[in-house]
């Protein structure tokens, strides 16, 4: 199994890299683009089967170390590996 | 005072605050390691800046999780003072021993230069020596000094009289200038700026002496 977990900043957090991000795209010309955020992904492997127990023990690694409460919100899947 | 620095991978400013320690304290720190379970018996700790753990996944995130700080978190708590400048400051918000958090400087650049700050509080265990003064000037080296925390969490940082600098001119966009907080005990203090790189005249002031001074102070 893997966790395939993404974490970025809470909304509201200002987020000047995002905020680049979007202006360098209006720039180039995609004129569509209202906004940017920009985030990280992590994937686990993971040993077991369990998807149940593994989504306990991912929320508990989020809140621990791999996410920051204070500014970031995550979310996460849990799928067979490939 | 007895007093220890603590050293992580790629901590650069231990050297700096040990200098420091030495030269305003009399007596050599102890340099501990963050593979340590158990902190020595000490009267005030360093952590100190630098990048530990190359800044991977969050600054200061992967040493608050070190085997030190558990004993650091632990012994903090029943009010061993505590201070941290720079990745110091970043890795006592991700130990949960202040509030907030530090991001990305707003102005997505590394800001590198002599910094004048406001005492905001002249009363704390860490700044009660500055009683002629009201501004000092101290460097600044960071990327990610932002500091961040919520409207609730900002109210209670004001009542409690925890914000002790603000910077004169914001150079990274931290929230109403907060430049060091304390926690609400006021034995754990936490700063973006380099203190311990201002104590000697050659390197281009001394603002920091006193900050060192009235942790001395404070333990007589």
């Amino acid at each position: 199994m893997k966790a395939i977990i993404h974490i970025g900043l809470k909304p509201g957090v200002l987020d000047p890299q995002g905020r680049t991000i979007a202006r360098s795209l209006a720039h180039m010309g995609f004129d569509q683009v209202l906004g940017a955020r920009q985030g990280k992904i992590i994937e686990l492997a993971l040993k077991g089967n369990d998807a149940v127990a593994a989504e306990a023990q991912v929320k508990d690694m989020c809140e621990k170390l791999l996410a920051n409460t204070v500014i970031e919100n995550y979310r996460f899947e849990i799928v067979a590996q490939d | 005072m007895r007093s220890a620095v603590i050293v992580f991978p790629a901590s650069n400013c231990d050297r700096d605050a040990a200098i420091a320690l030495a030269k305003i304290t009399g007596r050599e720190p102890l340099m501990v390691w963050h593979e340590e379970t158990t902190l020595p018996q000490v009267d005030f700790v360093v952590i100190p800046g630098g990048f530990s753990y190359g800044d991977y996944l969050r600054s200061g995130a992967i040493a608050a999780r070190s085997p030190i700080m558990q004993d650091i978190v632990r012994k903090a708590g029943a009010g061993l003072p505590v201070a941290g400048f720079c990745n110091g400051f970043q890795v006592l918000t991700e130990a949960g021993l202040l509030p907030g958090a530090l991001m990305r400087n707003k102005g997505l650049r590394f800001v590198c230069r002599p910094q004048t700050l406001k005492i905001t509080n002249k009363t704390s265990m860490f700044t009660k020596a500055y009683k002629d003064q009201d501004e000092i000037t101290v460097p600044i080296a960071h990327f990610d000094g932002n500091y961040y925390a919520d409207d609730e969490t900002l109210r209670g940082l004001r009542k409690s009289g925890q914000i002790i600098f603000k910077y004169v001119d914001n150079p990274n966009g931290s929230i109403n200038d907060i430049a060091g907080i304390s926690n609400k005990a006021g034995n754990v203090l936490g700063m973006m700026p380099h203190p311990e790189r201002a104590i000697d005249a050659l390197h281009g002031g001394t603002d920091g002496i006193l900050l060192f001074k009235s942790v001395l102070e404070s333990m007589r």
